[in-house]
């Protein structure tokens, strides 16, 4: 099924509502809408037909800045709720825009099975490595002696690879961005949003309010583009797991010499390969049962039954 | 004797420091405000080694409730906190908490329902686990919070029923006030000692393996339901023990319900939580008016104190129920139906109507009470009339 697009562009500011931000100064979440609103633009999708789904969190408020159909729902039910979108209105493309926490931590159910199903579905993650909203808590992909509120001496748990973790799942795009590379990030996002299939984009998103490690001056210069750089090609399901095995390395002071990141944190897409989509499944069990007229082919059922 | 100090406290740091004494052994947590900054400070305490606690951050309201369950089932005092959408999504394991009859305290600190969203109080979120079979406790300030919780701890491993202790989400979890604290010891005392024998078949004893929340047939599931039943009907005595043995300790007398100027009141308001110091205000506002009003709180929400109501209404010519949370049921909130059956038992039969106030964090003033108690008069004497028994107080139409 092919999405609904407009004949001319639209400008990015075109896809902004009127709300101004209510994130604070600096957060690296603002880097997402701007990229969202510039792929927008660039795919021509049409603001009357075009859903921006999320959960709860800071990352969360997104959809309340952006001209589309906005749904704000339940804390972790964000894919979900898209799904339900997915299948009642086909043509509308539809982005998921939530937050480590909302996505990995209480919504986490929910990912491997939107993923493996393969719903044509592109899911940005802000990833600001702890809960922002609730005022600084660790999260599933918060680093290892993290302090947040709930543990003041620190993190004693190891952080999740979600770039692994949404790879095993059955993700057919995976990729990962940094909100400080406008221009990477527009790429991959637009990337993604071309993808049929389930897109996942992983965005470093620093929240220079509570947490004071991962930060812009952080990132700054310690990124390495796996395609440009490293030259991955994302069709290479294999090379693709092995690199995502060092997604985190950057994070451990032994490793910083070691292959193949030399202590930099990756970004860049990681995988791309082609399946059929949920979506196309759906209308294709339909069509096997229709007659040419669009009705369901009653003889063609009931003829099971009859004795 | 106990030793007391009175110290500036907010709500949640009051429910740490009731938590810190108690010294559970086992806390889950998931942040979600205005709960957060509580266990914050709990966090704290275990952080400091101050107390023995094991705290657990879990991905979710519904694994808090989970880990609590098993903890409890090993034979662990267990504690855990949450608002609004976080005991939402916890509810369907209150049900196995309460039907496996585990001992377990959640503090619940009162907050609106999405959608919207809200992080402001009502009490929508609790009126979620009003038929869940788990005592419910609400309390006016962070005293009283401080309080329940510790009375909580002893009633719920008596009873073997879970219990949620209530407070106003801000209002009282963020507002400083006096709160008088016991000394550790009495309150270590008072609970006494936790270990696994508290339960009769705790899962962790090795001589007696058992399993928890098996299959129940057609055969049997109305049998545990019955038993449920029957043990939920004697919370009340074991209720009235607790605060018995509570008042030795702490010089105050807790009721079912609190009555305010009710002996000779004509009118009487109802409400619960932190509402109440305003509604005793208006009460006072009117008897200087000449008026014969009075208040009743809600202390023991479940199980519900029904026959202490019908006795304190039996005198009353109207009723006005202040319910912060809606049924949407074309009858009316949660406690008018509750204060309905009451009312029902009681001789006099007073006439009752029903207001929805303070949804979503709206402020309670003294006029909106004020306009109950002269809408309730007025209807009472035919002054007026109605063509349903439940109207919004203070709404934009
Ligand atoms: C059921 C439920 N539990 C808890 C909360 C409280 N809560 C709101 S946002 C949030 C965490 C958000 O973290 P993340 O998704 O990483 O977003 P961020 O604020 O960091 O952008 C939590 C725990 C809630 N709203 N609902
Ligand atoms: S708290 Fe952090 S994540 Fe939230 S808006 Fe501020 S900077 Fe962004
Ligand atoms: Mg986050």
């Amino acid at each position: 099924m092919e999405f609904v697009k407009l004949e001319t562009k639209l400008p990015p500011k075109e896809y902004r509502s009127d709300l101004e931000p209510t994130w604070c100064p600096g957060c690296g979440d603002f880097g997402v809408v701007t990229a969202l609103t510039k792929a927008f633009s660039e795919e021509q999708f049409d603001p009357t037909a075009l859903s921006v789904v999320s959960g709860i969190g800071c990352s969360s408020r997104l959809p309340l800045w952006m001209n589309a159909f906005g749904l704000h729902t339940a804390h972790g039910r964000a894919l979900p709720a898209a799904v339900g979108i997915r299948l009642a209105k086909p043509e509308i493309p539809t982005f998921v825009t939530a937050g480590d926490g909302d996505i990995f931590s209480i919504g986490m159910e929910h990912f491997p099975h939107a993923a493996r199903k393969n719903f044509n579905i592109t899911l940005v993650v802000m990833d600001n490595r702890m809960y922002a909203l609730t005022k600084n808590q660790t999260s599933p992909t918060s680093r290892r002696g993290y302090k947040g509120s709930l543990n003041p001496y620190g993190n004693i748990e190891e952080p999740m690879n979600v770039i692994t973790f949404a790879i095993a799942s059955g993700a057919t795009f995976v990729a990962q961005s940094y909100s400080g590379n406008p221009k990477h990030l527009a790429e991959t996002i637009k990337a993604a949003s071309e993808h049929k299939g389930f897109s996942f984009v992983n965005v470093l998103s620093p929240c220079p309010t509570f947490n004071k490690i991962d930060t812009f001056k952080y990132y700054k210069g310690r990124t390495i583009d796996i395609n440009k750089e490293l030259g991955h090609d994302p069709s290479d399901m294999k090379k693709a797991l092995e690199l995502a095995s060092h997604a985190l390395d950057a994070d451990n002071p032994e490793l910083q010499d070691a292959e193949p990141f030399k202590g930099k944190v990756p970004i860049g897409i990681f995988l791309k390969v082609e399946k059929e989509t949920f979506e196309d499944k759906v209308a294709k069990l339909k069509e096997q049962f229709m007659a040419p007229n669009g009705e369901p082919n009653w003889d063609e059922i009931l003829e099971k039954y009859r004795p | 004797m106990a030793q007391k100090k009175v110290i500036a406290l907010t709500g949640n740091q009051a429910a740490a420091e009731a938590m810190r004494q108690i010294n559970f052994d086992i806390a889950a947590v998931y942040p979600i405000s205005p709960q957060t900054e509580l266990m914050g400070f709990f966090a704290e305490y275990v952080a400091n080694g101050e107390v023995d606690t094991e705290m657990i951050a879990v991905d979710g309201e519904h694994s808090a409730m989970a880990a609590c369950i098993g903890a409890a089932a090993a034979g662990a005092r267990v504690i855990t906190a949450s608002a609004g959408p976080g005991i939402a999504y916890m509810v369907e394991n209150l049900y196995v908490a309460s039907g496996m009859r585990l001992p377990i305290v959640l503090l619940d600190v009162n907050r609106a329902l999405s959608a919207p969203l809200s992080i402001h109080c009502d009490h929508a979120d609790s009126m979620l686990t009003r038929d869940s079979s788990w005592i419910s406790l609400f309390s006016e300030n962070a005293q009283e919070a401080y309080h329940n919780i510790i009375m909580a701890t002893k009633i719920s491993e008596k009873a073997l029923f879970p219990i949620i202790v209530n407070y106003d989400g801000y209002i009282v979890s963020h507002s400083i006030e006096d709160v008088e604290i016991l000394d550790d010891e009495t309150v270590r005392n008072f609970v006494g000692p936790s270990d696994i024998h508290r339960i009769p078949y705790p899962l962790l004893d090795i001589k007696k393996p058992v399993t928890y929340g098996a299959t129940a047939q057609p055969d049997y599931y109305t049998e545990c339901k019955y038993q449920q039943h029957v043990d939920f009907l004697k919370v009340y005595d074991i209720v009235r023990e607790v605060f018995d043995e509570f008042a030795e300790i702490a010089d105050v007398k807790y009721d079912f319900i609190e009555e305010y100027k009710t002996d000779d009141a004509e009118y009487i308001g109802i409400s619960m939580g932190s509402s109440f110091g305003t509604l005793k205000d208006v009460v006072d506002i009117l008897r200087e008016q000449g008026k014969k009003v009075g208040a009743i709180k809600i202390r023991l929400f479940r199980p519900f104190p029904v026959k202490e109501v019908a006795e304190a209404l039996s005198k009353a010519k109207g009723v006005a129920v202040l319910d912060r949370a809606d049924s949407f049921d074309g009858i009316g909130g949660p406690l008018f139906k509750d204060i309905s059956t009451a009312v029902m038992m009681s001789q006099n039969r007073p006439f009752i109507h029903n207001f929805i106030y303070g949804l979503g964090g709206r402020e309670v003033k003294e006029e909106d009470f004020l306009k109950a108690f002269d809408r309730l008069e007025r209807l009472e004497k035919g002054i007026e009339t109605r063509d349903r028994f439940v109207e919004y107080l203070q709404v934009r139409e």
